[in-house]
């Protein structure tokens, strides 16, 4: 309960001000294509240089928690995720956007958003100590076992057909590929030099799931032009929160991966999103509405990307290291102070360690605020006309793609994968589970090099992969998660069978 | 659109020539780029954002800095970037990673070699250390070299990556005391190498001083030699892997510094050299530097050319066998 004693900081004029300041920018550069979480925080750093520890962590913390919320924004409206965390909100949220229901797919994405997050930080105060523990138990075989976990995924994930699903995530598993490789430096498939550093995650986001929608909307042209206009249904806010109380399931499974995942160093906030979506969708009874802008698939995918925030941070206040990039960031905020994280922390600077843990409480509440007026703006954007329209989504996934690192080459990579992604969307492939692909590709690959290199010195392959209990619980329920989409597979291809003999 | 590129570079050339022909006395009259071949938050970032910040001060450059973040590939990117792609002007800056660069360069697959860049000044030096987890049976560097006699290649010891100041300490280790180790490298630099000992993953790790030191002092770990001449400010009771016997130089020690691309006005690189150094001992940045536990080391660039010099002639006996 010390972090009650602390609360009052909070509200003192300058870190409330602050945290308004920065709830209110992070859901502005979370709002803007190619501005992830990681860089909207690092752009905040030398800000901080001028303020005192806890003030400094209070506008991080807040840019931090409301920008990964804000990705939603950019992914309902404009189908281009802000971030890895966002991309399973496009698959739903988008499609309600199409359907006029802009407003209340925002709506329920901020409440998700705060449920989730609120949550999260939650298990940040009270468990930190346990969690630690948690953290630390994924050692290289778990963490590969895990991302063999997220490949099964891929065959049900927004796809028409496993097979189609599997080769769409072979393309992402290539891709990552790319590059020069982490671990041992080889160089593959670098035949231009833009492709050095492999391709950069955010640039591909842009060009697989904007761009293809440009295509098609540049391709209607001009004709009917005025038809196309969307009517965008306006939404209480009251409705929001029933449609939220509906799908306690949905809420609940994507709060608790989101949590789980998010503590896990190097793979968490990158993937919980998609794992909780695809979780919901096997246990909900409305299996087949997901996809079709199905309000359980973003509150689903909102819920457990915000939940990540407060858990992925465990590491780096009690063990001091960071376990994402953005931790990594807010370390060096930290740093700047001379503030070490770990026991220095929460013994020498209370004030500043709970301060910046309540403040992030509190910004999940003024997020969904803000966030909730927001969505009542924001959704006028599908009036905008088609053509006008694809031109503003095109102009924002170049400027997006480019700011990543300042770099022409990540643009034509945005370019290249975006016409390649339209013409595989006609065949029926779908660009989640190449993202997903691309994603757990090098995690895979690097923890597996590691792992075998560490049970070739000691007790050998056997026995490091397939030993212990979290490694047998991992292997499980990768059969399992197997075991079910061959067995979902099989059901849906005699339904299909049917109908193409009656076809 | 190629016209247009090619027709806003022309007019920015046309800018940097009249700089130019006045004997760079104006120089900078504009603000300075400074690539960093890390992303946002890393230790080279970090540092190189404290020790720019005072540029823009009248005794020092008068014209800030500004960061720019080229990461990938173990730093390879944005050096390859510096070294083919980026205006020799005297506005593109690099930050440099000591033995990184030049390890790779003598590796191969990349565009540049020591040739390539001239340095400016150098700000600091982390040396790598060994650590082992805080319940680690292993208590002083003896023991480890020991066990790592007793059982040829099964002490396992993660470091940042191949090539990088961590692989080159473990490399001399091996080369000192005659003996075999299992070098794991990670993805995800120092960071996820330290959660590798902590964590329990291997026996021992080899790091950079300034994470190791933050991790002692959280209790996490214990460090058990540094790989320098001499013992570390930061912790004096740890002993040099010379005085425990290890014959293991200062060669794997990270010196992060400013460079230039080849052809930068010499004129341009005397003024650098000649203020850079200054700039670095302002007591903010040296007030902030500790503060963070990132260990400074200044030197001049005829020092610092010198020190590459030596690098590479050492890197290149090292990496020979491999």
């Amino acid at each position: 309960m010390e972090f009650l004693l602390y609360m009052g900081d909070v509200f003192t004029p300058i870190n409330f001000g602050l945290l308004l300041l920065g709830t209110i920018g992070g859901l502005i550069l979370g709002a803007t294509p190619g501005l992830s979480p990681t860089m909207a925080v690092a752009l905040l750093i030398p800000f901080t240089f001028q303020l005192e520890a806890a003030q400094g962590l209070i506008l991080l913390g807040a840019a931090y928690t409301s920008t990964v919320a804000g990705g939603a924004v950019s992914a309902i409206l404009l189908k281009i995720p802000g971030a890895p965390a966002n991309i399973a909100t496009t698959l739903d949220g988008h499609t309600m956007a199409q359907k006029g229901e802009g407003a209340k797919a925002l709506q329920i994405s901020f409440l998700a958003s705060a449920v989730g997050g609120v949550f999260g930080v939650l298990l940040l105060i009270f468990l930190t100590p346990v969690l630690a523990q948690w953290a630390l138990a994924f050692g290289p075989s778990h963490l590969f076992w895990l991302a063999i976990l997220g490949v099964t995924v891929i065959g049900s994930l927004d796809s028409a057909s496993v097979v189609k699903g599997l080769l769409s995530g072979c393309i992402g598993l290539w891709l990552a590929t790319i590059g020069f490789d982490d671990i041992m430096g080889a160089q593959r498939f670098i035949f231009h030099p833009a492709l050095g550093g492999g391709i950069n995650i955010i640039a591909a986001l842009i060009g697989l799931f904007a761009i293809p929608q440009v295509i098609t909307m540049f391709a209607k042209g001009r004709r009917g032009d005025g038809a196309e206009v969307i009517a965008v249904q306006k939404h209480p806010i009251s409705g929001a929160i029933r449609e939220l109380l509906r799908n306690k399931r949905a809420l609940g499974i994507g709060t608790a991966t989101g949590s789980i995942i998010g503590l896990i160093p190097g793979v968490g906030g990158q993937i919980a999103g998609l794992v909780a979506y695809d979780q919901s969708k096997k246990f909900s009874p409305d299996r087949e509405k997901f996809g079709t802008g199905h309000p359980e698939g973003v509150i689903a995918a909102e819920s457990a990307n915000n939940a990540m925030v407060g858990p992925s941070l465990v590491p780096l206040l009690t063990l001091s290291i960071p376990g994402s990039p953005t931790a990594a960031v807010l370390l060096g905020g930290l740093l700047i102070h001379g503030i070490f994280p770990g026991t220095d922390l929460f013994d020498n600077h209370p004030d500043v360690a709970w301060t910046f843990i309540n403040s992030m409480l509190i910004g999940q509440v003024l997020m969904c605020i803000f966030g909730l007026y927001v969505a009542g703006l924001a959704a006028r954007v599908a009036q905008v006309p088609q053509a006008v329209m694809a031109a503003i989504v095109l102009g924002l996934a170049v400027f997006g793609s480019y700011s990543v690192q300042s770099s022409m080459g990540d643009v034509y990579v945005m370019a290249a994968l975006g016409v390649m992604m339209y013409f595989l969307e006609r065949f029926g492939f779908s660009a989640a589970p190449l993202v997903l692909g691309l994603i757990l590709g090098p995690i895979a690959e690097a923890n597996f090099i590691q792992g075998s290199m560490i049970a070739t010195a000691t007790d050998g392959m056997a026995p490091y992969f397939f030993g212990g209990p979290l490694n047998i619980l991992l292997i499980a329920v990768v059969i399992a998660s197997i075991l079910y989409s061959a067995w979902m597979e099989l059901r849906s291809r005699r339904y299909t069978s049917k109908e193409e003999i009656i076809a | 659109m190629k016209k247009l590129l090619a027709g806003a570079a022309m007019a920015l050339m046309g800018l940097t020539t009249s700089a130019v022909a006045d004997g760079h006395a104006n120089y900078p009259d504009r603000p300075i780029m400074m690539m960093v071949s890390y992303g946002a938050g890393g230790a080279t970032d970090f540092q190189a954002r404290i020790v720019t910040m005072t540029s823009g001060n009248e005794d020092a450059l008068g014209m800030p800095i500004a960061i720019l973040n080229k990461p990938g590939a173990g730093g390879r990117v944005g050096w390859n970037w510096l070294a083919s792609q980026a205006e020799a002007d005297g506005y593109t800056l690099g930050a440099y990673n000591i033995p990184h660069f030049i390890a790779q360069s003598i590796k191969g697959g990349v565009e540049y070699s020591r040739d390539s860049f001239e340095p400016i000044a150098n700000w600091g030096a982390d040396p790598a250390v060994l650590v082992v987890g805080k319940d680690s049976e292993f208590n002083t560097l003896q023991d480890v070299v020991d066990f790592a006699k007793a059982n040829p290649g099964k002490l396992t010891t993660s470091g940042a990556g191949l090539f990088v100041g961590h692989h080159i300490a473990a490399l001399q280790m091996e080369k000192a005391g005659d003996m075999k180790m299992a070098y794991i490298p990670t993805k995800g630099g120092g960071a996820a190498a330290m959660k590798a000992v902590i964590a329990g993953d291997v026996m021992a790790g080899i790091n950079n001083l300034s994470d190791a030191f933050r991790a002692a002092e959280a209790g996490n770990v214990k460090i058990l030699a540094v790989a320098d001449l001499e013992r570390n400010a930061f912790l004096p009771d740890v002993p040099t892997m010379m005085e425990s016997g290890l014959d293991v130089d200062n060669s794997s020690v990270n010196f992060r510094g400013i460079m230039v691309p080849k052809g930068t006005p010499q004129g341009i690189i005397d003024k650098l050299a000649a203020t850079v150094p200054a700039m670095f001992e302002n007591k903010r940045v040296a007030g902030k530097m500790k503060a963070g536990g990132s260990p400074m080391h200044i030197m001049t660039r005829d020092e610092v050319l010198e020190m590459w010099a030596a690098r590479e002639e050492t890197l290149k006996e090292l990496l020979a066998g491999l």
